[in-house]
């Protein structure tokens, strides 16, 4: 368990501060003293000895989660934290998100926050501490009450037992209250975890199969109306003036508010909303929106890409050696515009009153939200309450530093002094921005005599995430937004090739981007791994042994490409038409690859079956790591096959699903996933799985059919027939 | 107007082109039925009409008066209906969000088709889309509940 830290992670770590809101927060000390700040109880349990777990006398064991549940399975893992250290029964454990506070932040990042597949690694030591604290306690309380040494009582799926006596926590919580904290405590030997390691089902299935769970949108309470808001038809477009008399006439409308972002209909139910935003007049400054074009874009990132940029890394001299070199291969790749579109639309319910601000949402970022919503009231920060429900998906857009879904609402709940739920139509998801930027890439390899490359040029250009956001200072360095460069500027390809140069251009549009599912990584992992399988077809040798010379030294990579390749049974035969692709990508402290067997069905590409192995160090739920690979697989599939924004004269094309393509069931290949056994610090899980996909099954369309394809979504060319 | 929902009358004051989906959460506060699309290309909001799988998000709440409807709320009473308790077993869900539509595609599905095929998985539950990308474990559930069944 070494104290490894990844260069993505790094990058978060290097500025010591996070400027939010014209606030500075100072990054927390993780360890045991942040354990000292307990939260008053909340509740009538009588043990909170800290502010990540509550025992009951009931003998439950309520765990605090300071990061949102959206899919990711932190609901089962991190209890598994806290109950592996207490000892507990499994069987007693609840869980609740925790409001928005301090002691909440990030260990790493500084606010409240999920993301950056951080949930578990960040939390490992924390969670573990706070299980082990409590168990002290109880284990003195009971000694006390048995009249025995604490030495003498050991722990066991709930109680304390010493000899032929035996309490349950419950019984002893509140006698464990009243005694002083101890400074330190020791943590389990790994050798003795129970529960660290064992595949571990859902907690939170009962609620989510029988339809109690509450996402934000359920949220309801006497006297809450229902928002939409009619937002501008292109981006940056400002009200000029509206008309809001027959949207006033529909039975249910109670009020229409200007807001910041647009027009707002409230009314006693979302239906009579939405008709009266359909009755709506607005008048709109358009701006220079109005022009934008995704194909022009596309051509002026690729004008961008031919020149020099920033550079995010170099090593010895590309043009020597590229004029040296035996081989060379150039290359431009494409990446569109992409929607989050997870399950659940944003939305966001505000209750406003004279000294307090209550949000309820599924939200990734409660400390913007918080000081966001503090600014808009006039309110102090622990003034704006944050209720955090369950996220029907999150991917990075209900992570955002703007706070959009929930600053609009609090200015809609302001103009109208209403309690009031926005909800967004799967439109307003898909017209309203903060989209995966588009990107082109440009790369020229060179190859010596060996096959092997000698000489690497690449230039990116696309909008960065970071700039003009409260994470710039500490993402952007020297010009590079490390998230739109991650993945080929730390590749470790390129640390084996002598002479390489990474470049980037951010160029700025009114297109609003942000953070999707393995963010950088997205386009990136497509564009690197499918270079690396042209530079070995350009060399003539097999895609797997070329990246096994390359990676010698770099035996995690190297780990998971040769479990992958041999679980998928690389080099076997298969059955006429079809072809296998691998890819291999590190990506938030977790390294993984993925064999992809496909077809192509005039002209459609089918993906039958994806073989993935992934080393993300100790694997606390092996059952969820399991899960998210599956997921990030169906996801980076349905961008690899399907998914694009256009747009033309400032709109956006796509509208619903019917246009905007995701993966659908009968689309899911067999996945079967297989995890390293690996006692190093644990890496992410909730992304990693994402980028190898695209490029797995681009190298099998190559191997399949010749064609090269380079740009997402993939698309073979009609006349394409298959030579495998 | 009167609807059966769940076994139960009840009584709503609703224009009769508003889609069932929002007389169910937004009038009855049967929220477990979801809104994903509102043009019956997800299916986040299936229910059931008489025994059928239908998108509760176009479905004009006067074409369900007088009918039988039911909601994830009413497909079992204490969550342990064979599809349930398969998703259960199979730890199915990640999300959670689209998890109502599914289960409600999949019961209907194994009414009307007690032994499904993958043909007839995909042709019933293709509709139905999930982000997290729960699908494979959707289709094993399936089979599992069709199982538990016979």
């Amino acid at each position: 368990m070494g104290a490894t830290i990844h260069p993505s992670r790094r990058e978060f770590l290097r500025t010591g501060a996070l400027v939010t809101g014209g606030l500075v927060i100072a990054f927390a000390a993780p360890g045991a003293g942040r354990l000292v700040f307990a939260e008053p109880a909340r509740s009538r349990s009588p043990f909170a000895p800290n502010a990540f777990l509550r025992v009951g006398s009931d003998d439950t064991v309520t765990v605090l989660l300071s990061h949102s549940e959206m899919g990711q399975g932190i609901w089962t893992a991190l209890p598994m934290l806290i109950a592996e250290e207490l000892d507990a029964d499994w069987s007693r454990i609840r869980v609740e998100h925790a409001p928005a506070a301090q002691v909440y932040g990030h260990t790493a990042f500084g606010i409240q926050m999920t993301g950056g597949s951080s949930s578990t690694w960040s939390e490992f030591d924390r969670y573990r501490q706070a299980g082990a604290l409590a168990r002290a306690l109880l284990v003195q309380a009971a000694a006390q009450r048995f009249g025995v040494a604490a030495a003498d009582c050991r722990t066991e799926n709930g109680a304390v037992i010493a000899g032929a006596k035996r309490a349950r926590y419950g019984e002893l919580a509140e006698a464990a209250a009243a005694l002083p904290a101890p400074k330190t405590v020791p943590l389990k030997d790994p050798k003795d975890w129970k529960l660290i390691g064992k595949p571990t089902r859902r907690l939170d299935t009962p609620e989510k199969i029988t339809g109690r769970a509450t996402f934000g949108i359920d949220v309801q309470f006497d006297g809450l109306l229902t928002a939409v808001v009619l937002r501008g038809p292109v981006f940056g477009a400002k009200v000029k003036s509206f008309d809001a008399a027959r949207a006033k006439a529909v039975p249910g409308v109670r009020a229409v508010v200007e807001v910041p972002t647009g027009v707002a209909v409230l009314a006693d139910h979302f239906w009579a909303a939405k008709l009266g935003r359909d009755a709506l007049t607005v008048e709109w400054e358009m701006g220079s929106g109005a022009s934008l074009d995704s194909d022009a874009l596309r051509e002026e990132f690729h004008r961008l890409a031919g020149t020099r940029g920033s550079s995010a890394g170099r090593a010895g001299n590309t043009g020597t050696a590229l004029g040296a070199a035996a081989k060379t291969l150039e290359a431009a790749y494409y990446v569109p515009y992409l929607a989050h579109a997870m399950m659940e639309p944003p939305n966001c319910t505000v209750r406003l009153g004279a000294d307090k601000c209550e949000i309820w949402s599924g939200t990734q970022f409660q400390t913007l939200d918080q000081q966001l919503a503090a600014k808009i009231t006039g309110l102090k920060p622990e003034q704006v309450e944050v209720h955090t429900t369950f996220l029907g998906g999150g991917f990075g857009r209900r992570a955002n530093p703007t706070s959009d879904f929930v600053t609009e609402a609090v200015h809609v709940a302001k103009a109208s002094g209403q309690p009031v739920k926005v909800i967004w139509t799967r439109e307003d998801d898909m017209h309203g921005g903060y989209y995966r930027p588009s990107y082109v890439h440009r790369a020229r390899v060179g190859l010596g005599s060996d096959g092997m490359p000698v000489a690497w040029e690449h230039t990116i250009a696309g909008q960065s995430i970071a700039v003009g956001t409260p994470f710039e200072a500490m993402i952007v360095q020297k010009g590079i937004d490390n998230t739109s460069v991650e993945g080929v500027a730390d590749s470790p390809y390129l640390k084996e090739i002598p002479n390489h140069r990474v470049e980037l251009h951010s160029p700025k549009t009114p297109i609003s981007v942000l953070w999707w599912r393995s963010v950088g990584h997205s386009h990136n992992g497509f564009v690197m791994e499918s270079l690396i399988d042209e530079a070995a077809d350009a060399a003539g040798v097999d895609p797997l042994a070329y990246r096994r010379k390359l990676l010698a030294k770099h035996p995690r990579h190297l780990g998971v490409l040769n479990l992958a390749a041999d679980k998928a049974g690389w080099g076997t035969p298969l059955p006429a038409g079809r072809a296998r692709g691998v890819a291999v990508h590190e990506s938030f402290g977790s390294f993984v690859s993925q064999v992809a067997e496909v077809s192509a069905d005039r002209g459609r590409i089918r993906v039958h079956r994806v073989t993935c192995a992934i080393d993300c160090g100790i694997a606390v739920n092996p059952l969820m790591i399991a899960a998210q690979m599956e997921s990030g697989i169906a996801f980076g599939l349905g961008a690899a096959l399907y998914s694009a924004l256009h747009l033309k004269e400032g709109r956006v094309q796509e509208s619903n699903f019917h246009d905007y393509r995701v993966l659908r069931l009968d689309e899911m290949p067999v996945v079967e996933v297989h995890i390293v056994p690996s006692r190093e610090k644990s890496g992410g899980v909730g992304e990693p799985g994402v980028p190898p996909i695209a490029p797995a099954v681009a190298n099998a369309v190559f191997t399949l059919t010749g064609q090269r394809l380079r740009e997402l979504p993939l698309q073979l060319a009609k006349t394409g027939v298959a030579r495998a | 107007m009167k609807l059966t929902i769940n076994g139960a009358d009840r009584e709503v004051n609703a224009p009769s082109d508003m889609p069932l989906l929002w007389v169910l959460r937004d009038l009855l506060g049967l929220t477990g039925t979801k809104f994903g699309c509102g043009v019956a290309q997800c299916g986040a909001c299936t229910v059931h009409v008489d025994g059928a799988p239908k998108r509760s998000c176009v479905t004009p709440v006067s074409a369900a008066e007088g009918k039988k409807i039911t909601t994830i709320e009413g497909l079992s009473a204490n969550g342990d209906h064979p599809v349930q308790r398969a998703w259960a077993e199979l730890d199915v869900v990640q999300c959670g969000y689209c998890q109502s539509g599914q289960i409600m595609a999949a019961a209907a599905l194994l009414s009307a088709t007690p032994d499904p095929t993958d043909a007839d998985i995909d042709a019933a539950m293709s509709g139905n889309i999930c982000r997290c990308g729960t699908y494979q474990r959707v289709r094993a559930a399936v089979h599992r509940a069709a199982g538990a069944k016979a």
